[in-house]
């Protein structure tokens, strides 16, 4: 049984831990804890007439995600307009990441190879594209690819082609600006992983008769797995909530869920099912997430 | 050429960089490695021994000359189309696989049937006495034990040569000695031609059948430890292995005058003139003031080894010899600083070297 002074000390260790918490505590709840609740509770209640919400209880923001009132009977129908967003987003955020990873791994293995003075002028140059806004930046690449941009001018003038090439508003124009974003983030961690891999590896890959491709698959990609895993997490999950790049590269048809969430807040006066899309995204994501914890967890016991 | 070589390097240059800047690791390398022999590449760091390793593995390839393994050129070939494995001097050992998965790694990819993987690995875990280790991470071994697995590694695929680079220098003393005789054991056992880089001249003559001292890119000597001991080519190889004594001489009829006037019987001497004498400490004997054929000397020092005595000696002309004399069974030879003795050389035992 400790004594009473002890115990003092250790309630006022307590005590004094929870003061200095106190600072963090205070803007997690108000700028994550907050918001959240807000919104969740938001998804549970009626759309007002001119936006915002109503205080009465509805579960229409969610089942409108899957299902539609008919106008004319009053029956709900299945609608699958929400599902085809998500999964257009989910997929073109999966592609985003591969290309990103068969760009991006061969860039953080040149850096990493490079002697270490110089290591730190590439990623400088990795790291520019941040200095200058999205929204700046996509209306630029915008202007490459659009059907009198530079892209197209140029193909045209030499004669390698007639028609311009219909690219902007097209998946393929989401795609390139999206990997254009998204790269330094996938080149990032993978350098970090790479700089840290045993180049000596590779010899002894090489002494034991495997082939290059081998030494690829069975040496160099398990043990950068974990910056692998890290990268293609840090490019799907913005890539999933993406709005800047689909709306201006995508054009309104090509909509993602970003866009799909800020037409509920905005011309669709529909702020349940915005709030409901949204946690429907939030769910999406941590399941992203906890995959990628259990990757790592069982990349540590066996693999 | 013959049937019994194994390895042979044939004028083999290696230099790095280019033009005036160049430097010559290997400058013209020649030499034949037997089949079954544990032969030693000694020399000190730089000299050259490790990047003859890394040729012989096909990690680089020569700037010129030619390399062949069992009367085959090699040189040329890459290192996963060579029968030649390698323990590396790190270890290299693949961390994300387990002991088991490391030393079966070669056979896999050599595309052997899964049993004969199983077997050959398990046979290999009981080569190097890790059974009880096979499902470890490499991380969670020490690193004696990871010398093992990377031993077992390389000799798993039964290459015709295996190559050791320093592979016992990141090891302490105690586990440096177990594993030099159990690199023999496994020589023995396995019959495999063994290839070791080191530059710890110890080491070079206990484990070893023959030895090649490297200096500066070149191949200085070629000869079993004994001959390398006793025989050394030149003044390089006598200095780096062991110790030994260097007196400035003149060449007379007969033999060599050293400066304070004795005349030491030296056979098949070529050349006049100014020269130097060799003598290993061990050759060094203390005899009887005033005895024939001895030199007056002063003891300047005396250093205590355990098993012998290091005895250091000045002759009248200022020279120093250093003198090894077994310590009896009290410790004390019997000397003082500044004694006056007499001593001389075993006959035979001094030679004149070659700078």
């Amino acid at each position: 049984m400790p004594s009473p002074a002890e115990q003092a000390l250790v309630a006022k260790s307590t005590r004094n831990g929870w003061l200095m918490s106190m600072p963090a505590l205070v803007v997690l709840t108000l700028c994550a804890v907050g918001p959240l609740a807000i919104v969740l509770v938001y998804s549970f209640l009626s759309p007002g007439d001119f936006g915002n919400v109503v205080w009465t209880f509805s579960l229409d923001g969610w089942t409108s995600i899957l299902f539609t009132h008919d106008i004319f009977d009053d029956t709900i129908k299945f609608a699958d307009g929400n599902l085809t967003i998500f999964w257009r987003s989910i997929k073109l955020s999966l592609i985003t990441t591969i290309l990103t990873f068969v760009v991006g791994f061969p860039t953080a293995w040149f850096i990493a190879t490079r002697p270490p003075a110089a290591r730190a002028g590439w990623l400088f140059l990795i790291t520019i594209p941040f200095w200058t806004n999205l929204l700046v930046r996509t209306f630029a690449i915008n202007q490459i690819i659009r059907n009198e941009g530079v892209l197209n001018t140029a193909l045209l003038a030499m004669g390698v082609i007639t028609q311009p090439i219909q690219l902007v508003y097209t998946d393929t124009a989401l795609l390139i600006g999206m990997v254009y974003v998204y790269l330094p983030l996938m080149v990032l961690p993978l350098f970090a992983t790479i700089d840290r891999f045993d180049m000596r590896l590779l010899e002894a890959g090489y002494d034991l008769y495997a082939t290059r491709v081998q030494v690829l698959r069975r040496v160099i990609l398990p043990i950068t797995r974990p910056g692998i895993v890290a990268g293609s997490i840090l490019v799907f999950v913005p890539c999933l909530g993406a709005y800047v790049t689909p709306r201006i590269l995508g054009g309104g048809k090509n909509m993602m869920v970003g866009n799909l969430i800020d037409l509920q807040f905005g011309q669709g006066r529909n702020w349940p099912l915005g709030s409901a899309l949204s946690i429907t995204l939030l769910i999406i994501v941590t399941a992203a997430l906890l995959a990628y914890v259990r990757t790592i967890s069982r990349g540590r016991t066996h693999g | 050429m013959s049937a019994d070589i194994s390895i042979e390097a044939r004028n083999v240059v290696k230099a790095f960089g280019a033009g005036a800047a160049a430097v010559r690791a290997l400058d013209d390398v020649s030499v034949e490695i037997r089949k079954g022999e544990f032969f030693t590449l000694l020399g000190p760091s730089g000299c050259g021994k490790t990047t003859l390793l890394r040729l012989i593995a096909g990690f680089e390839m020569p700037s010129d000359g030619t390399i062949l393994l069992d009367g085959a050129d090699i040189t040329y070939l890459p290192p996963n189309q060579r029968p030649v494995n390698t323990v590396f001097q790190s270890y290299a050992l693949f961390p994300h696989l387990t002991v088991a998965q490391n030393i079966a790694f070669g056979l896999q990819m050599l595309g052997k049937p899964a049993a004969e993987v199983k077997a050959r690995t398990d046979k290999m875990l009981a080569l190097v006495q890790m059974e009880a280790m096979s499902g470890r991470k490499t991380s969670q071994l020490s690193g004696g034990q990871q010398q093992r697995v990377a031993l077992a590694r390389a000799l798993a695929p039964q290459p015709k040569v295996l190559l050791l680079d320093e592979p016992l220098s990141a090891l302490d003393y105690k586990l440096r000695k177990e594993m030099q005789i159990e690199l023999k054991r496994l020589q023995l056992e396995t019959g495999i031609t063994f290839v070791f880089v080191t530059h710890d001249q110890e080491e070079a003559l206990t484990m070893s059948d023959r030895v090649g001292v490297m200096s500066a890119g070149k191949l200085q000597q070629v000869g079993t430890p004994r001959e390398i001991y006793t025989r050394p080519a030149n003044r390089f190889v006598a200095s780096f292995i062991g110790e030994t004594n260097f007196l400035p001489a003149r060449v007379v009829s007969g033999g060599v005058k050293l400066g304070c006037g004795a005349v030491i019987e030296v056979a098949g001497l070529t050349g006049s003139g100014a020269t130097t004498l060799t003598i290993r400490p061990e050759q060094v004997r203390l005899a009887e003031t005033g005895e024939e054929g001895t030199m007056a000397a002063v003891v300047t020092n005396l250093v205590y080894f355990g098993t012998d005595t290091h005895c250091y000696l000045s002759l009248p002309d200022g020279a120093e010899v250093m003198a090894r004399l077994q310590s009896p069974s009290s410790g004390e030879v019997g000397l003082q600083k500044g004694q006056a003795v007499a001593l001389r050389f075993v006959p035979g035992a001094a030679q004149v070297l070659e700078d």
